[in-house]
């Protein structure tokens, strides 16, 4: 029989958090600070509305684009929170998740031997995006001294003439770190001097702790090159609705809505009546989470200063990403040994690019009181270590 | 701050002031300061516990007694309302909108107490009309806390 499978897929290595998962999950008692979703319910709101559509019959396909009034909600609220002027019918697209705009992004955007630029450490998906679109990925690693910023100088390193895209996964997944108005603004100008396109990941944009998110699309001459990536499930906890959007030129758009038509036919019916509602009245819960998660990332950051763990301040999403280098094990091996020792189950910072070893991720979309039992073990963890060291 | 204090200590009264400073990003010295402050200009009225009863015992109950008053000329509703909230068996007393004038609050009552303060007390005050007593039959939310909820986490135990 010949080979049923693709060598680009499997080429393609499976992402890091798996085997940590498998284990993990078979073990009693863990504590994980290991989940990358809210753990705030969906407020009972939007719920609501969702389950008032299904109770009305709104069981149907959506137009292709998604439903009209939630891309003008779409529109307003990029209005209200970024100042951005986009056209509801011919610049918007609702997609499942912000990871399937990833995806058809690159696809509608990519020829084979065009180079992606990926600053990681990020979300596992930009890579394996960028190969099945049939692109080159470039890494771009980004470093702990620039509290995981991309610097224009580690841009201009990386572009080549084979350069058309730059993913900007800002705030980040899964260092936390956020890029300010200024740091855009060098980014901003090489893109428009070298003709790069944008691929702007703000899934985290409601959560950011030292004032207000600022969107690259806004900056002068970047709203015709980008690609503005969004969704639900982080700002408003609706990970499980599964629904996103990307926001940007009609020319682009209207390519992705090709792809997704194909491939999706439309993003839940449900899920949108929900996230309309969820903009129309959402604002306060979305703030009552942020200064929630604001808390708990002081309290993580004092418990880190004071078991002398060396982190940088993050001021994005919900994870903290403190350095273990100190202890002479690779990222993987702490992850495992802190496992094995305490069940804390954290995930190696190596799982989002080679540039994130050395560094766990720990997220904090946990009760403070569970934090507090897991700083609890992390700190044991680390007095065992340092203690042997010493012996 | 003042705000983000009294947000907090709503629904965690017992929070350390040195925890509280580091989740608020301030220093103990002025979480301590707004507290006493905050006391002293009536903002902060007391710092009570929340405590299912039914949980502890089964002869207590709850009321609430809707009363209509004639209003007198000069002081409105203020001084019957007094005259009632004077009663230390009652828990609240509220103005209300709508279909009649106070509404008072009876908690952790018997039976017979409720029916004696109803009938030999609010009833018999002048300028006192009318009262609906309505039993409270179950709790299940209070100060914005749900009575009996259960939490698990149901997300998977890692993400990406």
């Amino acid at each position: 029989m010949r080979n049923p499978l693709s060598e680009t897929i499997v080429n393609i290595k499976p992402s890091g958090i798996r085997k940590f998962f498998d284990i993990a999950s078979e073990m009693k008692d863990v504590i994980s600070l290991g989940v990358g979703e809210p753990d705030f319910d969906t407020p009972w709101h939007i719920r609501d509305e969702g389950i008032y559509s299904l109770e009305k019959g709104r069981t149907f396909y959506t137009s292709n684009s998604g439903l009209l009034e939630l891309r003008e909600e779409i529109c307003r609220y990029l209005k209200r929170k970024c100042d951005l002027d986009y056209d509801a019918r011919k610049q918007v697209i609702i997609t499942v998740g912000g990871s399937e705009a990833i995806d058809i992004a690159m696809r509608a955007m990519i020829d084979p031997g065009d180079e992606v630029l990926i600053p990681q450490p990020s979300y596992v998906s930009y890579e394996p995006c960028a190969i099945l679109a049939g692109a080159k990925p470039v890494i771009i690693e980004l470093k702990n001294e620039n509290e995981f910023r991309l610097t224009k100088q580690e841009l201009l390193d990386r572009i080549s003439d084979k350069t058309k895209i730059l993913v900007m996964p800002f705030p980040n997944n899964p260092t936390g770190g956020i890029m300010t108005r200024e740091d855009l603004e060098d980014i901003a100008k090489v893109c428009v001097e070298k003709d790069i396109f944008v691929l702007s990941d703000e899934i985290y944009s409601e959560l950011t702790y030292l004032g207000d998110h600022v969107s690259i699309a806004s900056l002068p001459g970047m709203q015709e090159r980008t690609i503005l990536i969004n969704g639900f499930s982080k700002g408003f906890a609706m990970t499980g609705w599964r629904l996103g959007y990307a926001c940007g030129p009609k020319e682009i758009i209207e390519q992705m809505t090709k792809i997704h038509q194909f491939c999706i036919m439309c993003a839940p019916t449900t899920s949108q009546y929900a996230a309309i509602e969820a903009l129309k009245n959402g604002d306060k819960d979305a703030a009552m989470m942020r200064e929630s998660y604001n808390q708990r990332r002081r309290f993580l950051m004092n418990a880190f200063k004071e078991m002398g763990l060396p982190c940088f301040e993050p001021y994005g999403a919900f994870y903290v990403f403190p350095c273990i280098k100190e202890f002479g094990m690779t990222s993987e091996e702490f992850a495992f040994a802190l496992l094995d020792a305490e069940k804390l189950a954290v995930v190696p910072g190596s799982a989002f690019g080679d540039s994130g070893e050395g560094f766990i991720r720990i997220s904090y979309a946990y009760s403070l009181d569970k934090l507090k039992t897991a700083v609890g073990r992390l700190g044991h963890y680390i007095e065992g270590l340092r203690n042997k060291v010493e012996r | 701050m003042r705000e983000k204090i009294l947000n907090y200590i709503e629904k965690n009264s017992r929070v350390e002031l040195s925890e509280l400073a580091v989740l608020l990003g301030t220093t103990e010295a002025e979480i301590t300061k707004e507290l006493a402050d905050m006391e002293s200009e009536g903002i902060i009225c007391g710092y009570h516990t929340l405590i299912d009863w039914d949980k502890v015992t089964t002869d207590r109950v709850n009321a609430l007694i809707e009363v209509r008053v004639t209003p007198q000329r000069g002081h409105g509703f203020d001084d019957i309302a007094e005259r009632i909230y004077k009663y230390p068996e009652v828990n609240a007393t509220y103005l209300i909108s709508g279909g009649y004038d106070l509404l008072v609050s009876l908690e952790g009552k018997t039976l017979k107490e409720v029916s004696s303060f109803v009938s030999q007390k609010l009833s018999t005050l002048e300028n006192v009309i009318s009262t609906t007593t309505h039993f409270v039959l179950k709790k299940y939310k209070d100060h914005g806390t749900i009575l009996n909820g259960e939490t698990t986490d149901e997300r998977m135990i890692m993400t990406p």
